[in-house]
């Protein structure tokens, strides 16, 4: 695996020489932007803290930070897997359409805003910790799993605001969350985790916990409650 | 050339800031070599500074920073002065030539106190007239701004990139317990020197990443209280808001940060303390409700408040290392400052980091 450190590299520089890398680790980061975007293939590990928009657009291969990643990390993505060793900034995969985000700590505001889902892409973002405000505005499709394996609540205010698709599973009995009167929020059953245990499995490989233990709790379920959809946000017309 | 509108100019606008409880001071170019990892977020239209603690040998005296666009300006603004303060020290604000800063005004600083027998006849406290008298400056002297105020303090800004012009002003020479900085990208108003942030009033500084979109209900509100807004940019408002809520009204910055970022009626339904307290500031002060997207930081003698919009809608992070504390637009940021940092959070929308120095040490 190349290394390079990238201390006074332009993120232009630095993205021309990953693409003609296979596997690369890049060391000294410090805010650099778009780090791994429109990425097809490939490894990228990064040391420090990537900037803003790292894999947007991702279309394949795996990015591991070993840091905090800033805002907007995997916008867009479309294919492949970001895990981030700490926590994430807000936005968090914003718009993805595929792929898997894994962050082991916590995440800021409106992650997965706008997630959506097309055919067999069905992008899955677990967090470890906890969620801020505004988790999962407008998600049209996808999974979200919030965890909270250091305790506290899962998300702070106004999850699932405009949500209309997808679904949000939260580690834990969460009766006392509110959310918006068009979702519907109930204990997951059984099936529900089965459909994304390979992907809780991945994030107790990279984080090193126990399946078991993680799946050791009650899950809550919030999907679009289809009986009492968004007629009419705005205006009628 | 292609204006906003035949062609998306995207906004980002960067802040950062770092203060010692201890007391510590610190050279400016701490704050100003932080600005680097978020470049792209300026666009060379505006970046500024405050400090606090930086002239302790005239910490008696209201340090006054002006831009004058020539020197018979600076002529008639000096009489007018002559005539309302004692003025100890007149000097030009040492810069560095650049190549990449151009169009500089003159830009001057006084360090001065009004006349006692003048605050009796007015019957005004010290604080009022410095106020009023900036306000009348900033909107009757055509040609002159005062962009710093307060005493032992010193606001350094100008159009350019945030790291330029902390070079220019030569911050190195500058030590503070504390210091804000910020970096534009202007996208509703114009690039100009006086637009530059920080935003001051007395030893208020305000630094902000956003807009505001209630700026107009703001100002019209502020102008019943004899405020002006002069400098063409929504964050002037702010800072004058803050001096009315803070100094004027004293409330505590908590209370403030809760009538600018008020919680939204259902958020305060659910609340189990102080309750009562956010109907009382939100039915007191509506129309001093911020809304837009804002993280700004607030600085002042002894301390810095961080604040986000209610629905953060801008990044901020805090993070610290033994008696520092440190804020910015990116943890990028905060790492240059510090890369050994600890606690790296993001503070919630409407939730205040108040960070002050410890009481003697400033």
């Amino acid at each position: 695996m190349e290394t390079i450190n990238i201390q006074g590299l332009g993120y232009h520089e630095i993205n021309e020489r990953l693409r003609k890398t296979a596997a690369c680790r890049l060391t000294g980061c410090c805010g650099e932007r778009f780090l791994g975007a429109g990425m097809d293939a490939g490894e990228l590990t990064i040391e420090g803290v990537p900037g803003n928009a790292l894999g947007a657009y991702l279309n394949g291969g795996n990015i591991t930070v070993y840091g905090n990643a800033q805002d907007a990390a995997g916008d867009t993505m479309n294919a492949g897997e970001i895990i981030v060793h700490g926590s994430i900034g807000d936005a968090a995969g914003y718009a993805m359409r595929g792929g898997h985000i894994l962050v082991k700590g916590d995440a800021g505001y409106r992650a997965g805003i706008h997630m959506k889902a097309y055919k067999d892409k069905v992008p899955v973002m677990i967090i470890g910790g906890r969620a801020g405000s505004f988790l999962g505005e407008y998600q049209a499709g996808g999974i979200i799993i919030v965890l909270a394996l250091n305790g506290g609540r899962p998300v702070g205010n106004f999850p699932c605001t405009g949500m209309h698709g997808g679904k949000l599973l939260l580690r834990g009995c969460w009766e006392d969350i509110s959310f918006p009167a068009q979702v519907t929020a109930q204990p997951a059953e059984r099936e529900e985790l089965e459909e994304v245990r390979g992907q809780l499995e991945a994030f107790c490989v990279a984080f090193g916990y126990d399946l078991s233990e993680v799946l050791n709790s009650p899950f809550t379920s919030v999907t679009p409650d289809n009986g009492n959809p968004y007629r009419q946000m705005y205006v009628m017309n | 050339m292609e204006i906003e509108g035949q062609v998306r100019i995207p906004s980002g606008c960067a802040i950062a800031a770092v203060i010692s409880k201890e007391g510590r001071r610190m050279p400016g170019s701490i704050v100003s070599e932080a600005m680097r990892p978020m470049h792209e977020r300026s666009n060379g239209l505006g970046g500024g500074f405050a400090g606090y603690g930086i002239y302790p040998a005239y910490r008696e005296f209201y340090a006054m920073h002006m831009f004058f666009d020539c020197r018979d300006t600076r002529k008639s603004c000096e009489a007018f002065l002559k005539e309302r303060f004692e003025l100890v020290q007149s000097e030009l604000i040492p810069t560095r030539k650049m190549p990449s800063i151009t169009g500089e005004p003159i830009i001057w600083r006084y360090f001065l106190s009004p006349f006692p027998s003048l605050l009796r006849s007015l019957q005004l406290d010290e604080k009022e007239f410095v106020a009023r008298t900036v306000m009348k400056i900033n909107a009757e002297i055509k040609g002159a701004f005062v962009f710093s105020s307060g005493k032992n303090m010193g606001v350094f800004k100008a159009v350019g990139y945030p790291e330029d012009v902390g070079e220019f002003y030569r911050l190195e020479d500058y030590a503070g317990y504390a210091w804000s900085a910020h970096g534009r990208y202007p996208t509703n108003t114009p690039g100009w020197w006086g637009g530059a942030h920080p935003f001051t009033l007395l030893d208020w500084s305000v630094v902000h990443n956003g807009e505001i979109s209630s700026y107009d209900a703001n100002r019209r509100y502020m102008e019943m209280f004899g405020y002006q807004c002069t400098l063409q940019t929504d964050t002037e408002v702010i800072t004058y808001i803050m001096d009315y809520l803070l100094r004027v009204q004293g409330l505590s910055l908590a209370e403030a940060a809760s009538v600018v970022a008020a919680p939204f009626w259902s958020t305060i339904e659910s609340k189990t303390e102080h309750r009562e307290k956010h109907i009382y500031l939100r039915s007191m002060f509506p129309s001093l409700l911020i809304t837009g997207p804002f993280s700004i930081v607030l600085g002042f003698t002894g301390g810095l408040m961080a604040l986000n919009d209610r629905l953060k809608l801008r990044s901020m992070v805090v993070g610290e290392k033994d008696d520092r504390v440190f804020i910015a637009s990116e943890e990028a940021a905060i790492r240059m400052m510090e890369p050994e940092a600890e606690h790296i959070w993001a503070p919630a929308g409407g939730e205040p980091v108040i960070v002050r120095v410890k009481e003697g040490a400033y």
